[in-house]
């Protein structure tokens, strides 16, 4: 009461930030996305335990199983980049750490996306 | 930075006993969150024994027999005492209601607890602070807002289906119930307009006769004023009047998209 602001000044804070929609529907289409590649996910890292080192690379190598994998880690990293964003969001209250936080999260996401990305492009093409 | 220890007022001390008098047959204990901000003292609980063979039926009932008969110092806002003014919403038997819809009856533990409505300011005993909760309805623009005049010779006209779409969102009487269960709400009150705001805010999208549906839908696209809600439901759950903010809230989600694509 001390700070001199009406209730409804309180109440406005910034505005609208006229953007959120994007976020949310990415969120589901990754989530979408997930299931039906995380099905395939299951049905291939069954199929690992009885292949030995060459064999197991050769699988992933088969270029539909390189492209699923391509999509599977580029959906996780993004629905993660996603999802924890909102959680530091909802519950990181100290400015600086949220800051901090929020950047470190999706230098992280990159960083495991891009190294898994790598990964399947040189098993798959052979290097 | 971190707190590892709940601030002070939020330790709540054992307070008064005050027995039913002699010859009570049906005794009933409730236990009321009291304090003031006149002392420096932390809040306590009073406990008070209750006749309900002499008391009416609801929480209300109870709560008004005690301060008439027992301490006239219980503090409480309440006024219609038939569920439509909202006044007299509070936190009873763990879940937030209005306590002259709530029966003594229905309440599960053996003494009935009351306190006022969980993560609001306290101004004192059962009374919260709404202020930031009637500034964010107010945020909302919550009236009728057109561009085109009225019919010169009567008023604004709407289809029985268009007035259909406002049942279950008219009823609201912002009794704040919704906003003070949801975790959400606890968390980022300050950005998020929480449950009871946002089922204000699509009572007036769904209006066939607004013409400001554009404009309220722009206000609402925001990572804090709208989509921090996460579907939680505790709006719906606890809802005093039966209404579905969760439900009002996931159709202007839907229209946002449906705008966009």
């Amino acid at each position: 009461m001390s700070t001199f602001r009406t209730p409804l000044k309180r109440a406005l804070v910034l505005g609208s930030a006229k953007h959120g929609v994007h976020h949310f529907l990415v969120q589901r289409l990754t989530a979408i996305a997930l299931v039906l590649l995380g099905l395939w996910f299951v049905w291939f890292a069954l199929r690992l335990p009885g292949l030995d080192y060459a064999a197991a690379r050769a699988l992933l190598a088969e270029p539909v199983n390189a492209l699923l994998m391509l999509l599977f880690v580029v959906a996780v990293f993004w629905h993660a980049q996603l999802g924890l964003q909102v959680v530091v969001e909802d519950y990181v209250h100290t400015s600086g750490w949220q800051l901090v936080l929020q950047v470190a999260i999706r230098f992280l996401c990159v960083l495991g996306g891009a190294a898994c990305v790598l990964a399947i492009l040189r098993i798959a093409l052979g290097r | 930075m971190s707190e590892f220890t709940l601030p002070k007022n939020s330790k709540i001390t054992e307070g008064k006993h005050f027995p039913a008098k002699a010859g009570a047959t049906d005794v009933r204990t409730f236990r009321v969150y009291r304090w003031t901000p006149d002392d420096d003292r932390n809040p306590r609980m009073d406990s008070y024994d209750v006749d309900l063979s002499t008391c009416g039926p609801m929480v209300l009932d109870a709560l008004i027999k005690i301060k008439n008969e027992v301490d006239s110092t219980v503090t409480f806002r309440r006024s219609c005492r038939e569920g439509i003014c909202g006044s007299c919403a509070m936190n009873i038997d763990g879940t937030n209601t209005l306590a002259c819809t709530k029966p003594i009856s229905e309440c599960s533990g053996s003494d009935v607890k009351l306190y006022p409505l969980p993560h609001m300011p306290v101004v004192k005993d059962l009374v919260p602070d709404l202020t930031h909760f009637y500034a964010q309805l107010t945020s909302i623009k919550p009236w009728l807002r057109t561009e085109s005049p009225p019919p010169p010779d009567r008023e604004r006209l709407q289809s029985k289906e268009d007035r259909a779409r406002l049942d279950g969102l008219y009823e609201c009487i912002l009794c704040a119930c919704c906003s003070a269960g949801c975790p959400s709400y606890w968390w980022n009150a300050d950005r998020y307009l929480g449950p009871a705001i946002l089922l204000q805010a699509y009572r007036w999208i769904v209006d066939s006769r607004d013409e400001a549906t554009g404009e309220r839908l722009d206000f609402l696209e925001d990572p804090f004023k709208l989509y921090r809600c996460h579907t939680i439901m505790n709006c719906t759950r606890t809802c005093p009047k039966g209404l579905n903010p969760a439900k009002a809230i996931a159709a202007t989600k839907k229209l946002l998209v449906e705008r966009r694509s």
